[in-house]
């Protein structure tokens, strides 16, 4: 029987294990691998983030790509150095109240974070006593209105332009660290009094607030917590690519993190990360769809730009046609499943991973 | 005696259709009042405009708490009124399904809950201290109905008798003054029926409760009641004790039958 | 320019014009509108690919003139008839198998589509813009008084009238509209009382799709820049416009439409600050409506039981 302590110190050994890998590739491998591990590593947590609202207090909300956007953008204004940004901010200039003000990466990054959870609430306070498809709409909107923004505030944000010299964060090891910390925080918030009310809302609205949990606080909550995880991956993101651009944030960016949360298992916290892992990984291989294919000096007709992305919306598409659930379902991997995995491999291949 | 739920005349109208005229409750503490009538006579309506989920067209709901301060809780949110200390249960059973037993009664604390989230989340010492004593609680409501040992179980997964008893610890754990059954013992035969009636007797003693129930099946409704008020079309045809309304000609006819047998 | 200056320089001429623009728009978002309106009245859903489906109308129809050398009225027809089939495909792969799942899932479904769509769009047609071919005899221009307006700006209210009339008297005065009504109403009993609800849902698709074909035929004459994202906005501000005029309520759906497409105009018209922000009135609009006024114009209030 795996104790509380027993499995806290397997955390915190896979934790360590997991910073060695991180710590290999980032000193071994090259700058694509290193790229895909943290592009992976940033989905991993807007997904977890996304999975908040929608996989844990079943609000289908589908605004990330507009708070990803906050926090890539206040990264991308305030991050690059006051000197480069006139060169950057050539068309319009930037507006004089901020110019001179300058953040370090972290600082902005939870600049953004809370930006973004503000605009949240203030989303969230009309939005969230939608029901279902309205919710999702409404949200849908707002991503696009807070692009539109964007493009539009040229004095504040270069508008359509975009924001470039933005100083690069490729360091593996750093942006694991932001994803352990991302992870752990919505682990223990799941599992605290709270998490369980979010559940409880996911399972019947009506019973828990007949149990005296308050839906519009709780929904808000969630919805202000989700979007400041959603603030520091687009920070990350922005730090990560070097430049910002509104198009980057068009809302089908959404649909990528609703794919990785679909398949992993909305309301899994470790089918997110899961999720994350075969959506970018797959997104990548799939690249080889993108160009052309020959065999036996045959060329084969389908293969050419814009394959792959078909192949990923039929992905999902068979994905929620048939595996509803995805990987994990609302179950978690945990230590008890790893060690029963240890001792019984092949039951799993069986039984599937949702078995105990 | 006191009075722990107090309406003035209230009226719900949905559009064209009343669904309740001018219903006017007391309910004195320590008392188990029943609710009876035909389907559709109202009787949840009357419970969701008390919970408020409804707000009634005409009418206001006023209920005392334990310090004796009365308070109108017309058209409040239901988390509101539940943390003022009236719980309930439901007509077509709402445990949170996919959730497990323990889950569903713990989750009933929260309303208690003094830390914030963030305490919660980085579960600092007075928050661990709270769960600690949540655990307790439920612990020992769990095993007072034989469901410790199914804790891990989904909700869903437990035989009907089990998911009503579950659901009526669940509205238990957020301490209510004033608990609302909505036909607790549906579906069941004479003997579980039986079990109930015990029960229901048992908490209001343990927890120095007062019950209001909406219930079909008579037997346990003239054998625990202390009063009874009796709904048709909305209206109150019949208010009073068992007896009283058992011989009530109104009530025979709309609703007992002529049999009397109970 | 600011508003004074906009209200100043705005002639009769130029308001006109707008006017005329705003009606031509109104009516485009009217007809996509109605299909929206249509399926959530009767499957409480969100056909997220509606929006998609006029873009695919409008690549229909390019190809239908260009590829296989239609005269134009002929690729209208066939327009309208592969795109009423893509619309029940739709429905057949990828929303009737999830009809009895939780209702979030149909919405990722739908979504899918919408993305899955998209994408091969993208695919097939590359997202270079492509330019709708030019109908001499709707582009020409009409003069009245001292205003220039191209025929089609009158087709197309007119065109969106007809439907309209059509559609309600399908709806309220045939056994297959009263079929759909009942659906709409309540889809459990309508099954009970004998009503195959399988074609009752195809059929709304078909209708609602057809409407989005005409309205992509159109929108591609009117906008001629064709590319695979060309449904995206106009998908999400046909919902709102939908919304607006009472999810469900036919004649809310157009009166939506209308409401959006003058008001996005004659905004940017007397506000010209604003254009950039021009796609951002219908979610305005949309909030204020959900917040004051959540059953739309002329929608119904219903409760839940609980």
């Amino acid at each position: 029987m795996l104790t509380k302590k027993r499995k806290l110190f397997l955390s915190i050994v896979a934790i360590i294990f997991l910073f060695a890998v991180a710590n290999f590739i980032q000193v071994e491998m090259d700058s694509y691998i290193r790229r895909i591990v943290n592009l992976c590593l940033i989905y991993a947590i807007i997904g977890l983030s996304m999975n908040i609202t929608n996989g844990f207090v079943g609000q289908f909300a589908l605004g990330q790509a507009g708070f990803m956007a906050i926090g890539a953008y206040a990264v991308g204004i305030f991050t690059v150095p006051v000197a480069m940004r006139p060169s950057v901010f050539y068309a319009t200039p930037m507006n004089p109240a901020i110019i001179n003000i300058y953040m370090p990466l972290g600082v902005a990054l939870i600049f953004g974070g809370l930006v973004a959870a503000l605009v949240a609430f203030v989303i969230g306070t009309p939005v969230l006593r939608l029901r279902g498809d309205y919710l999702a709409i409404a949200t849908l909107g707002f991503s696009e209105i807070i692009r539109i923004v964007i493009t539009n505030a040229s004095s504040i944000t270069n508008g359509a332009l975009g924001i470039k010299n933005i100083p690069p964060l490729n360091d593996v090891r750093i942006i694991f660290l932001v994803t352990v910390i991302t992870f752990v925080f919505i682990t223990l918030l799941i599992n605290s009094s709270y998490g369980r009310a979010f559940k409880a809302i996911r399972e019947d609205e009506i019973a828990a607030e007949a149990m005296g949990i308050n839906l519009f606080f709780h929904k808000n909550l969630a919805f202000m917590i989700s979007a400041f995880f959603a603030g520091i991956g687009g920070g990350l993101y922005g730090a990560l690519l070097g430049t910002v651009d509104p198009k980057n944030f068009l809302f089908t960016l959404t649909y990528n993190f609703l794919l990785i949360i679909v398949l992993g298992g909305m309301g899994s916290i470790t089918g997110s990360m899961l999720g994350a892992i075969i959506v970018t990984g797959g997104l990548e291989y799939l690249r080889v769809f993108d160009e052309p294919l020959e065999i036996l000096g045959l060329a084969i007709p389908l293969f050419r730009p814009g394959f792959r992305m078909v192949m990923f919306s039929v992905l999902l598409m068979l994905c929620v046609l048939f595996w509803r659930k995805g990987i994990m379902g609302t179950e978690e991997f945990t230590w008890e499943k790893f060690v029963y995995f240890c001792h019984h491999p092949l039951a799993y291949f069986k039984k599937g991973v949702q078995a105990k | 005696m006191s009075v722990v739920l107090h309406t003035d005349p209230m009226t719900m109208q949905f559009g064209g259709v009343t669904a309740v005229s001018n219903l006017q409750l007391d309910v004195e503490e320590g008392k188990i009042v029943a609710l009876i009538g035909p389907n559709g006579a109202g009787k949840t309506t009357a419970f969701n405009m008390i919970t408020g989920v409804y707000k009634p067209t005409k009418g206001n709901v006023f209920f005392t708490d334990a310090s004796g301060k009365e308070i109108n809780i017309t058209a409040q949110k239901p988390s509101t009124i539940a943390k003022l200390g009236i719980a309930r249960t439901f007509q077509n059973i709402r445990l949170f399904k996919d959730l497990t037993v323990y889950e569903n009664v713990i989750i009933a604390k929260h309303l208690h809950l003094k830390s914030d989230f963030m305490s919660a989340t980085l579960h600092l010492p007075w928050y661990n201290k709270e769960e600690a004593q949540a655990e307790a609680e439920v612990e020992e409501l769990l095993k007072s109905v034989n469901l410790w040992n199914m804790r891990e179980e989904k909700a869903s997964a437990l035989p009907y008798g089990q998911q009503r008893r579950l659901e009526i610890i669940r509205a238990l754990a957020t301490h209510p003054r004033l608990l609302l059954l909505d036909e607790p013992a549906a579906g069941m035969n004479p003997n579980e029926t039986d079990d109930l009636t015990a029960f229901i007797k048992e908490i209001r003693d343990k927890y120095k409760l007062t019950v209001f129930m909406i219930e079909h099946h008579m037997d346990l409704v003239m054998e625990i009641s202390d009063k009874i008020y009796v709904l048709d079309f909305g209206e109150t045809i019949a208010k009073g004790t068992a007896e009283e309304v058992q011989n009530n000609q109104r009530v025979i006819t709309a609703y007992l039958g002529e049999d009397e047998d109970a | 320019m600011d508003f004074f200056q906009a209200f100043a320089n705005m002639t009769a001429a130029s308001f006109a014009q707008h006017m005329v623009n705003g009606i031509s728009l109104g009516s485009l978002y009217a007809m996509i509108a109605i299909g929206y309106t249509m399926v959530y009245g009767i499957l409480l859903m969100i056909n997220f690919a509606h929006g998609d489906i006029v873009m695919m109308a409008c690549y229909f129809a390019f190809f239908g003139i260009t590829l296989f050398h239609m005269p134009w009225f002929v690729s209208f027809i066939f327009t309208i008839v592969a795109t009423a089939l893509l619309g029940a495909l739709i429905e057949r792969t990828a929303y009737r198998p999830l009809r009895d799942a939780p209702k979030n899932s149909v919405l990722i479904s739908a979504i899918g589509a919408s993305f899955l769509l998209e994408n091969l769009a993208n695919y097939l047609f590359s997202g270079r813009p492509m330019r709708f071919p030019n109908i001499p005899v709707l582009a020409q221009n009409v003069s009245i008084g001292s205003v220039q307006i191209q025929v089609i700006s009158f087709v197309i209210p007119i065109l969106t009238i007809i439907c309209l009339f059509i559609l309600l008297h399908i709806v309220n005065h045939t056994k297959v509209g009263m079929a759909m009504r009942a659906v709409s109403k309540d889809y459990e009993i309508a099954r009970v009382m004998g009503i195959n609800i399988d074609n009752v849902i195809s059929m709304t698709f078909i209708i609602g799709s057809a409407l989005a074909a005409v309205g992509g035929f159109m929108w591609g004459i009117k906008y001629p820049g064709i590319t695979p994202m060309l449904g995206v906005m106009p998908g999400l501000k046909c919902f709102v416009a939908a919304v607006i005029g009472g999810i469900g309520n036919i004649k809310g759906a157009v009166l939506g439409g209308f409401i959006l497409g003058l008001g996005e105009i004659l905004i940017v018209a007397f506000f010209p600050q604003l254009s950039g922000y021009r796609d951002a009135f219908a979610f305005i609009v949309l909030i204020i409506i959900l917040y004051y006024k959540p059953t739309g114009l002329l929608g119904e209030t219903t409760t839940e039981k609980v």
